[in-house]
């Protein structure tokens, strides 16, 4: 079984099995990564461009790494800070960049959907980088392979998203992701950042709606994984929370709340974390802490997601005895 | 040369005529309505529309014509020849051109070039405030001297509550409509879309429907404050219908219009980020889709307008949130309307009602009924023939569509302006 899909634009969009095959790939590479010579030929003579339209240093970063582990040739086009300032449009942008004849984009761009309008316009394969407030699906993947390796599955356990899911990418990715692999996922966060039928985005396959918690205390009770989003702290003055205080005693994660959870429950942030806001210092460092382990997969499903778009052969796997199936 | 329609279906609303007639034209005015094979005039220029409906001509009163200053987008010329083809001999074209319509002289300009150019009556209506700023009023009394049939900031609403009621009392010294395009900015904050699950799925921006029903409300408050005649435009939501329909059962002068692609097209339509299918109010859900048919089944609705509001596309091939609003209308309207008819949503003859006297009314015109000394606007319609829709072929400058590919049924056989002129015609002569 192979992804026969050219691009990876949501989480929404693949199927159980094509998580299954991105997770099993990433395991794989992720052997890779624990060698001494941490690079295999798999991508070589492919050109990987990382285009981002917003700033951002970690996912980036780690594509770049990934790419460079499969021996692509990596670009890292920072589009802000050029051609898109002297009034050039998304798609001219876009065509230029295929007229250089590259394999894969990844795209970062803070207006959703826009992955969306270059993959309808290229042959080469785009990659969501983050989206708006759409969709992050390699956040949403290496979430869900750091939660398989702790917890040892995902069926049936209960994630915890709280939150600003108004404006997480993250959140709906996960969604999608943790709702197809089986996962009761339950989301909490101020009503004013809990977006107008978010229960029901999993409507086209899911069986019943999402569960909104109607507190803190129900959101954490029995949770398998809790999972904190980052609050973005200019959104102070649009009246979405009173303050910074008020947040962090009514929704963030402590040493206190945290105890509600499952005592083997594990705490996830896709970072950058506002230490003291959403998450304390104590929780954010404490042993059921993941945070770390998460950057590390990153790059593993990094990989998976850059293999099985541009290389996806048998003969590509090369020395890996492991065997990604292709 | 008079003109005689021959043997087709009349439905004159307004006359409480549907029948077969023969429709005599002499000099732009309608000289009879006769009885089905009544005496013939020896001179006359003869049309069969036997097999067809003879109804006024049809009136938009919420059009965007684009000049001056966005002729790359539309054109009076251009927008007028989609318009005939649509079956409308009235257009009402909207202030918000550059520059704004908020001076005498612009109005002069667009008439001016209506009458060398335009192949329909052309309408213009002035802004409510200078620069469509929402600050001071515009020179009102001088823009209707000037030839404007009523006042809107359409694209922008009067976010001042007390500009809004000095508006209506002030207009209502000339004896015009302000047409509000009620939506509150602070609710609508910059909104992508309509506010719900396709939304949240999609990670745009959404607008609630409470953006437009509260500015519904605010501005039939003041008009029953100020006792002036308020039309509200582009109605999209079951709370707007609602409040509507309450208002003029207590008796407010309150008129109000919906657009076909508010009783056709649910938020559904923007899936896959399509940029056709964005407009302003956004295309709302199945619930309102329903209580806006119900609402012109019952009259709360007065009139259906396109709100025609034409893109290049450059303004419309870019991502979703930078898109421009709006789509063209006059070349679909007729066909989508026709679609209720099917459904049994209306009558025919309160479809044509819809589209002719009652737009009429709302802005005062004196147009879209059949009597005796009445403008001779015309439009034969076959109500069988089917088409697809082509943007390639539309008329107007513009094809931001979200209807291409659709099949229609009821075409625009030929639409007869001031008597004399048949505009455009595909029946065989």
């Amino acid at each position: 079984m192979g992804l026969s899909k050219k691009d990876i634009l949501d989480i929404e969009s693949l199927s159980a099995d094509e998580i299954r095959l991105i997770l099993e790939s990433a395991e794989s590479f992720k052997e890779v990564l624990g060698r001494d010579i941490k690079k295999v030929p798999t991508l070589r003579g492919k050109t990987v461009i990382n285009l981002f339209f917003e700033a951002s240093t970690r996912t980036r970063t780690s594509f770049e790494i990934a790419a460079k582990r499969l021996s692509a040739d990596t670009i890292n086009i920072s589009a802000s800070a050029s051609s898109v300032q002297k009034g050039e449009t998304l798609s001219d942008t876009v065509r230029n960049i295929e007229a250089m004849n590259s394999d894969v984009i990844i795209i970062r761009h803070p207006a959703s959907g826009a992955p969306h309008f270059i993959a309808k316009r290229l042959k080469a394969s785009v990659v969501n980088a983050g989206d708006g407030a759409h969709e992050h699906p390699s956040q949403a993947l290496l979430d869900m392979l750091t939660i398989k390796e702790k917890k040892g599955k995902i069926e049936g356990l209960k994630v915890s998203i709280i939150g600003d899911i108004a404006h997480s990418r993250v959140a709906r990715s996960n969604i999608h992701g943790l709702t197809k692999m089986g996962a009761k996922v339950v989301l909490y966060g101020p009503k004013t950042l809990m977006p107008k039928g978010i229960e029901n985005i999993v409507g086209a396959y899911g069986d019943t709606p999402l569960h909104i918690a109607n507190s803190m205390e129900e959101a954490l009770k029995n949770a398998d994984v809790v999972m904190m989003l980052r609050i973005q702290l200019e959104r102070q003055g649009q009246s979405l929370f009173p303050s910074v205080r008020e947040y962090s005693r009514f929704f963030g994660l402590n040493g206190r709340n945290i105890s509600l959870a499952k005592e083997d429950a594990i705490i996830m942030h896709p970072g950058p974390m506002n230490r003291g806001v959403e998450i304390s210092s104590e929780v954010a460092d404490g042993a059921r802490s993941v945070i770390l382990g998460q950057v590390n997969n990153g790059i593993a499903v990094r990989m998976a997601m850059l293999y099985l778009l541009a290389g996806g052969h048998k003969e590509a796997v090369t020395s890996q005895e492991s065997g990604v199936r292709s | 040369m008079p003109l005689l329609i021959k043997g087709g279906r009349v439905i004159d609303p307004a006359n409480k005529i549907d029948g077969i007639f023969d429709v005599l034209v002499d000099d732009g005015k309608i000289i009879e309505v006769l009885p089905h094979a009544s005496r013939l005039t020896p001179h006359a220029e003869i049309i069969d529309a036997s097999g067809n409906i003879v109804v006024p001509g049809l009136i938009d009163i919420h059009v965007h014509l684009r000049e001056p200053g966005y002729e790359w987008k539309e054109t009076i010329k251009t927008g007028t020849a989609a318009a005939v083809s649509g079956g409308f001999t009235s257009v009402v074209c909207m202030a918000n051109t550059d520059p704004v319509n908020d001076e005498p002289s612009i109005t002069e300009y667009i008439l001016r070039k209506a009458k060398t150019e335009g192949l329909c009556n052309v309408f213009p209506i002035g802004a409510i405030s200078k620069g469509l700023k929402g600050e001071v009023l515009a020179n009102i009394g001088e823009l209707k001297e000037a030839g404007c049939v009523a006042v809107s900031d359409d694209g922008r609403p009067v976010m001042n509550a007390d500009l809004m009621r000095r508006a209506l009392e002030y207009t209502s010294n000339f004896g015009l409509t302000v047409i509000s395009h009620a939506e509150d900015l602070t609710l609508a904050r910059g909104g992508a879309m309509n506010e719900g699950v396709t939304a949240t799925r999609l990670g745009l921006k959404g607008i609630p429907n409470a953006a437009e029903d509260v500015m519904v409300a605010r501005d039939i408050a003041l008009a029953e404050l100020t006792g002036a005649r308020l039309h509200i435009a582009h109605v999209s939501t079951k709370g707007a219908v609602r409040i509507i329909r309450n208002a003029k059962a207590r008796g407010a002068k309150v008129t109000a219009e919906t657009a076909p692609h508010y009783f056709t097209l649910t938020e559904e339509a923007v899936e896959g980020y399509n940029t056709s299918a964005k407009m302003s109010p956004p295309l709302r859900t199945k619930e309102d889709v329903d209580a806006i048919k119900e609402g012109l089944r019952d009259g709360t609705l007065d009139c259906i307008a396109t709100d025609h509001a034409p893109h290049d596309p450059d303004s419309k091939d870019v991502e979703f949130p930078s898109a421009a609003n709006g789509i063209v209308g006059l070349e679909t309207s007729l066909p989508l309307t026709l679609r209720l008819v099917e459904e049994g949503v209306l009558t025919l003859s309160q479809a044509i009602e819809r589209m002719t006297v009652n737009p009429a009314k709302a802005l005062g015109l004196n147009k879209g009924i059949l009597s005796v000394g009445a403008d001779a606007d015309i439009t034969i319609i076959d109500l069988n023939e089917e088409w697809d829709v082509e943007p390639a072929k539309l008329k107007s400058k513009s094809r931001n569509t979200p209807f291409a590919g659709w099949k229609m049924k009821g075409r625009v056989m030929a639409t007869i302006v001031g008597g004399k002129r048949i505009v455009y015609s595909i029946l065989k002569a």
